[in-house]
């Protein structure tokens, strides 16, 4: 019994560790063209789906952030490059404004800095 | 459901069971107390804890955990839920049951939540305090009368009209009047201002007893305060580089936690052969006291406290990186004109034929716009002198100028401009004279031959002095960095008491030179002109005059909007103080779990000192409470008491 239990203990070991530490693929997604530029909406729901947003350079961008998840650790989305810290209220959709003009890599990631996303504009 | 109301409900479920624990153990009922039903009752309200108050953990975990990503939710969801179903599982054996553990620790977290929340708010609000500065309405000039709009109305070259006590909408140039104007909430600058015609004025700060009439320059997202906002907002969000470390440990901290409290089961279950019960508990106490939001909130919080702080009194901290390298800096170095001294320049005398020397002078220095262009032409017209037309004019950079007037080439600089022989022995000496009583000495001629000298003195601010004895008192160099002569420079530090003087420094050389002086430390660098610019950026720490020029501001990492040179000694007592937080926060932080870990796994059990999920989980709750606590006390604390002399 005590044996099967070692051997079931260490197999979840072994799971946990590929499941958060193996390489996944990350959704990805690219902006949508809208009357006043481009936006893309993210699901923010245990982590940010797509956790990777390509935007064009130079178009006027809209973020779309709706907050599903009542976790405190996700009540905020900060942009620590551009310097926005905007509140995420449950279920709301908040839109924020990027600005494209430098084309780069932005990371993005909740109040406590557990999620993270990765914004590029290119 | 909001965090608040969750707990609420977890509380008053988990009150009964509270009692049922205190009181159980003893034998009898002191109050008559004893929870009906027993562990049914138990199971009833601790289920409707794990649905209602710990539900969202558990969503929130299970989506994370679809995409592969683990947080505190994580933690508390399988912490809470592992007591929970094994207790329903000992229910159905009829063994002891857990149910209050998995009830206290949901508590305990959400009370966390609930105080971290309230906290975080308060971190955060100076920027709204800023936005709240703004004027809401103003009198404008339209059409011949003064009307009410909206001040998303204002235009830029607007006429405003401000009444004694009225807010001052935008910033702008008096026109009409004269007036006091109180600037604190902006600058920080604690004595009202006297503002007459032709006085620029900061949009939100209050005029006090005149009325004044004033033209809009800048409106909307240009003012000054909108752009103290944005800079305030950025500082707030951007990372330290201390946060690095913290940063990766996060990315993996949950997972192994998992298989932490996995190997203490086996450990003490399979190893030790202790019962299933008792593994299980310990396993629990590790997920529960691992909650890793402290660390996370240490930083941020710390920031946002700190640069809040320090711009209300008028001191701007770009972002976390300035602030951690102001900790640290060796040597202070300054700009001479503007920074130390005022920048306005003043032609004090003027050696061989005053009128000649001067017509001459002013000629060739009418169209620059050099500082001391500026005193020439200023004494020329005391001196109702009118210039002559000069051509070919050319800037020397770090000499003078030079053009052609009446057909010969005139010429006005530095000694560094003069061909051997073109000053007599007599006017050299003259010219060390003026130079050892700190006027800077402009040669003027034609023809390769000096006709005279005009000094030039630009006067130390007052607070110099006592701003770079502060900066003594703290044991830190300072040194004066300056394109003027030597023996100017050498007189102003010592009028102010600088340590030691670079000067004849032509203006692309300053960045050299602080890369030579970093050889030996870290060094700010304080000034205002364009020139600087490149000092500022290459310094380890950039201090931006407020009143310098824009591009000057753009560089520095550090913007005093007072212009206060006292200010540098603030600026860096506030870095010093949040940075010190910063380490603070995340030193108990990690501390915290450092020592929380091995006894929440029994590693001291033999000892007799174990955790148990309830104690872990409120130790958790207080841990992230404290680091935002002390955060938040930051912008209370005193700073060091020779700073706030001012």
């Amino acid at each position: 019994m005590k044996m099967v239990v070692l051997l079931a203990g260490l197999a979840l070991i072994a799971v946990i560790s590929w499941w958060f530490f193996g390489k996944h693929v990350v959704a990805t997604a690219n902006a949508t063209a809208t009357a006043a530029g481009q936006s893309v909406d993210i699901e923010v729901k245990g982590g940010y789906s797509p956790e990777r947003v390509v935007l064009k350079q130079g178009v006027p961008a809209t973020l779309n952030f709706t907050r599903q998840d009542a976790s405190t650790c996700l009540d905020h989305v900060v942009f620590a490059d551009l310097g926005i810290n905007q509140e995420l209220p449950q279920g709301q959709t908040e839109q924020i404004q990027i600005d494209t003009s430098k084309p780069g890599e932005y990371d993005w990631a909740c109040g406590m800095d557990m999620f993270h996303g990765k914004l590029i504009v290119e | 459901m909001s965090v608040t109301k969750r707990f609420w409900i977890a509380l008053v479920l988990s009150l009964p069971m509270l009692a049922n624990m205190l009181f159980m153990p003893l034998g009898f009922m002191p109050l008559g107390f004893m929870l009906p039903g027993g562990e049914w009752t138990q199971f009833a309200l601790t289920s409707i804890i794990m649905v209602v108050a710990a539900g969202p953990f558990v969503t929130s975990a299970w989506a994370s955990f679809q995409k592969h990503h683990a947080n505190m939710d994580t933690l508390v969801a399988i912490g809470t839920a592992t007591a929970y179903v094994y207790s329903i599982y000992a229910m159905i054996t009829r063994q002891p049951v857990y149910f209050e553990s998995a009830a206290f620790v949901v508590t305990f977290v959400l009370l966390g939540q609930v105080f971290e929340e309230r906290m975080r708010t308060s971190a955060s609000s100076a920027v709204e305090k800023l936005v709240n500065l703004q004027a809401k309405e103003a009198t404008v000039l339209r059409d011949g009368q003064y009307v009410r709009v909206p001040i998303s109305a204002v235009q830029a070259g607007d006429l405003v009209k401000v009444k004694p006590g009225e807010k001052i909408a935008v910033d702008g140039v008096i026109t009409d009047g004269s007036s006091t104007v109180d600037e604190s909430m902006v600058t920080g600058e604690s004595m009202p201002v006297t503002k007459k015609n032709g006085d620029k004025v900061i949009g939100a700060t209050i005029n006090s007893n005149g009325t004044l009439i004033f033209r809009a320059e800048k409106v909307g997202g240009d003012t000054m305060l909108a752009q103290i906002v944005k800079l305030v907002k950025k500082a707030q969000t951007s990372h330290a580089p201390i946060q690095k470390l913290t940063d990766k440990v996060a990315n993996i901290f949950v997972p192994v936690v998992l298989m932490l409290a996995i190997a203490t089961f086996l450990v003490w279950y399979v190893f030790l052969g202790t019962s299933l019960a008792s593994a299980l508990i310990y396993a629990v106490a590790v997920v529960v006291i691992a909650c890793p939001c402290a660390l996370g909130l240490a930083t941020p919080t710390a920031l946002m406290v700190g640069t809040g702080r320090s711009a209300k009194m008028g001191i701007l901290i770009k972002n976390g990186e300035v602030l951690e390298a102001a900790d640290d800096v060796h040597t202070i170095v300054f700009d001479k004109t503007g920074t130390i001294t005022v920048g306005k320049p003043v032609v004090t005398d003027v050696v061989g034929d005053r009128q000649q020397v001067l017509t001459l002078a002013a000629s060739l220095e009418a169209d620059s716009e050099h500082p001391l262009a500026s005193a020439i032409t200023a004494a020329a017209q005391a001196a109702k002198i009118q210039p002559a037309t000069a051509s070919d004019f050319r800037a020397l950079e770090g000499r003078g100028v030079q053009a052609t007037i009446a057909g010969q080439t005139a010429f006005a600089g530095n000694s560094k401009l003069l061909t051997p022989g073109a000053a007599t022995p007599e006017l050299i000496a003259q010219a060390d004279r003026l130079q050892a009583e700190a006027k800077t000495v402009v040669y003027v001629g034609s023809n390769n031959q000096v006709i005279g000298l005009i000094a030039i003195q630009d006067a130390a601010k007052p607070t110099s002095r006592a701003a770079i004895a502060a900066l003594h008192a703290r044991g830190l160099k300072t040194v004066m960095l300056t394109g003027d002569n030597e023996k100017v420079a050498r007189a102003i530090a010592d009028q102010v008491g600088i340590d030691d003087v670079i000067a004849d420094v032509m203006p692309a050389d300053k960045a050299a030179a602080i890369k030579r002086l970093q050889q030996d430390g870290k060094v700010a660098f304080v000034g205002d002109g364009i020139n600087d610019a490149p000092a500022l950026t290459t310094a380890d720490v950039g201090i931006a005059m407020g009143s310098g020029t824009d591009i000057a501001i753009e560089s520095g990492g550090i913007v005093l909007v007072k212009n206060d040179l006292r200010d540098v000694d603030r600026a860096l007592a506030i870095s010093k103080k949040t940075f010190k937080r910063i380490k603070l926060n995340l030193f108990w932080a990690f501390i915290y779990k450092v020592l929380g870990i091995p006894v929440a796994a029994g590693v001291f059990a033999a000892a007799g000192l174990t955790l148990s999920p309830e104690l872990a989980g409120l130790a958790m709750a207080f841990s992230s409470l404290s680091v935002v606590t002390s955060s938040v006390l930051l912008g209370k604390t005193k700073l060091a008491p020779k700073t706030e002399i001012a």
